[in-house]
């Protein structure tokens, strides 16, 4: 987080944010499963100005063999930036801070994935951002675990993410680009529908009251992005789900 | 977390922590102890070696001109690495940093940069075109638990006694590096419900999960990492950041003011 010329930028005009939201509103949100046809499952997800796309191979054999687990399957997942996501030109390929969010990531989504049903193998999840304006992690794990779903996986639960922020002294959630470059502090999260957090970060500055504020507001923005991905999977599988439950109506 | 652990220690562990004990006696939120020895490394600008109980982290600061970020023309510029090198640990290969030693160095330079502990705008030497790079090395020599407190506190001790070598450079006298804020990194971690302050390596191995709190002086919290393949619950954390923020004060007060 860079802190530069923060008077120059006023966060709030009449009680609204630089794009028109309240303090406490998510950026609109589109997720569309199943968008690639090779993949195993697939999500497109556009939250506010991010366009993120994730795909699913697997439960697929393990290479190089020496990684795989003799009693669960391991998850692999790669966040990668297109060049042409940013600004300015993103070198292509890995770098130090994608190594860190594919970890934390990865990390988000296993707890909820059911490893030992396929030994020996592995889950591979890829998310690639095609747009980035702030919270691209947070798109990406939201995509992942309906890409998860849809690919078959079994889980636990679904896993949503969303972040809070600190901007002009105020918590404000799911901060776009210009409050998370000049903002005071950012706090990505992600949970599982009944509370459980399985990613937290922070940097910034915040004091304890502030914290609790701010992951109080990400995790009621994380359970209204879990009804989008919830309606977003019924869309697409519901008319299995609703010939059942017209087959129980004649019965 | 990735170090392999026996059934039978495993147990031995977990049925201690049904009895509210930790393997070397210690409460939940207890450290190690703690030395600090500044000043190790007589070619590094500053330094510092850190032993929590018995793991040990050795920080160099070094420092030489440099060009500005563009976004940032007069500020001094940090940049913080780890080398988990294979002495330390027999889970540590050699070869380029892996995700874990990326993650440790990261969350270090989080609890340096976010606590805005290094003045960079006085590390300016001439606008837009020179600035005094810091290079923050952490170098892990023994991996006895927790060697993230351990870096991040080698770190900012090792800041604290650095001296910019600006005669060196013929850039005037040498004068100590103007600190702001002293960041502490507090972690616990999470194993069935227990939650329990600075792991040793077996505790750790155990754990799902890890949360790391980091603190400025005046007790904001400045910096947070989650990790590990575990769940938190919101209570858990908060439990987490009022111990963490206690604990960061006592190490404070006791090694790096004065």
């Amino acid at each position: 987080m860079i802190a530069m010329d923060k008077s120059d930028i006023s966060f709030f005009k009449d009680g609204l944010r630089l794009d028109g939201r309240r303090a406490d509103q998510l950026r609109p949100i589109r997720i569309e499963v199943g968008v690639l046809a090779r993949a195993d499952g697939s999500c497109y997800i556009e939250m506010g100005g991010n366009k993120v796309i994730a795909a699913v191979y697997g439960p697929r054999e393990v290479h190089p063999r020496h990684l795989q687990e003799v009693t669960r399957a391991i998850v692999r997942y790669r966040y990668n930036m297109a060049s042409f996501s940013v600004e300015e030109r993103k070198r292509p390929g890995p770098d130090r801070r994608s190594y860190e969010l594919s970890k934390v990531s990865r990390e988000a989504l296993e707890p909820v994935i059911m490893t030992s049903y396929f030994p020996r193998s592995v889950i591979d999840v890829f998310v690639e951002v095609l747009q980035a304006d702030a919270g691209t992690r947070t798109a990406g794990i939201n995509a992942a675990a309906v890409a998860l779903a849809d690919a078959g996986i079994p889980m636990k639960s679904m896993i949503s993410s969303c972040a809070a922020g600190k901007v002009a002294d105020t918590i404000v959630l799911d901060p776009m680009k210009e409050e998370d470059n000049f903002g005071q502090a950012d706090l990505p999260i992600a949970m599982t529908p009944g509370g459980d957090i399985t990613l937290m970060q922070m940097d910034g500055g915040l004091s304890p009251d502030e914290f609790h504020q701010a992951v109080e507001m990400a995790m009621k923005g994380a359970r209204d992005i879990y009804e989008m991905q919830r309606a977003a999977l019924v869309e697409k599988y519901g008319k299995l789900e609703a010939s059942t439950i017209e087959v129980k109506a004649c019965e | 977390m990735s170090s392999v652990i026996s059934e039978i220690r495993k147990d031995f562990i977990y049925n201690l922590l049904l009895k509210g004990e930790r393997v070397d006696g210690r409460t939940f939120d207890q450290y190690r102890e703690i030395s600090i020895e500044r000043d190790v490394i007589r070619k590094a600008e500053g330094s510092a070696l850190v032993k929590l109980g018995s793991s040990q982290v050795l920080v160099g600061i070094k420092m030489q001109p440099g060009e500005p970020f563009q976004d940032t023309p007069n500020r001094g510029v940090i940049i913080t690495n780890a080398e988990l090198v294979p002495l330390a640990s027999p889970n540590f290969e050699p070869g380029p940093p892996n995700e874990v030693g990326i993650e440790l160095a990261r969350v270090v330079d989080r609890g340096v940069r976010e606590s805005k502990a290094v003045d960079l705008e006085a590390l300016c030497i001439v606008p837009g075109k020179q600035v005094w790079i810091i290079f923050i090395d952490v170098h892990i020599l023994d991996d006895c638990g927790n060697i993230l407190d351990a870096a991040s506190l080698g770190a900012i001790a090792a800041l604290l006694s650095t001296k910019v070598p600006a005669s060196r450079f013929g850039l005037g006298e040498d004068y100590m590096l103007p600190i702001n804020d002293i960041p502490v990194a507090t972690t616990a971690i999470e194993f069935s419900d227990v939650l329990m302050f600075d792991p040793g390596v077996d505790e750790e191995s155990i754990a799902n999960t890890k949360l790391t709190v980091i603190t400025t002086a005046k007790g904001e919290i400045c910096g947070m990492q989650k990790s590990g393949k575990g769940l938190l619950k919101p209570e858990q954390i908060y439990r987490i950041v009022d111990i963490a923020c206690e604990k960061a004060r006592e190490i404070r007060e006791k090694f790096l003011e004065a």
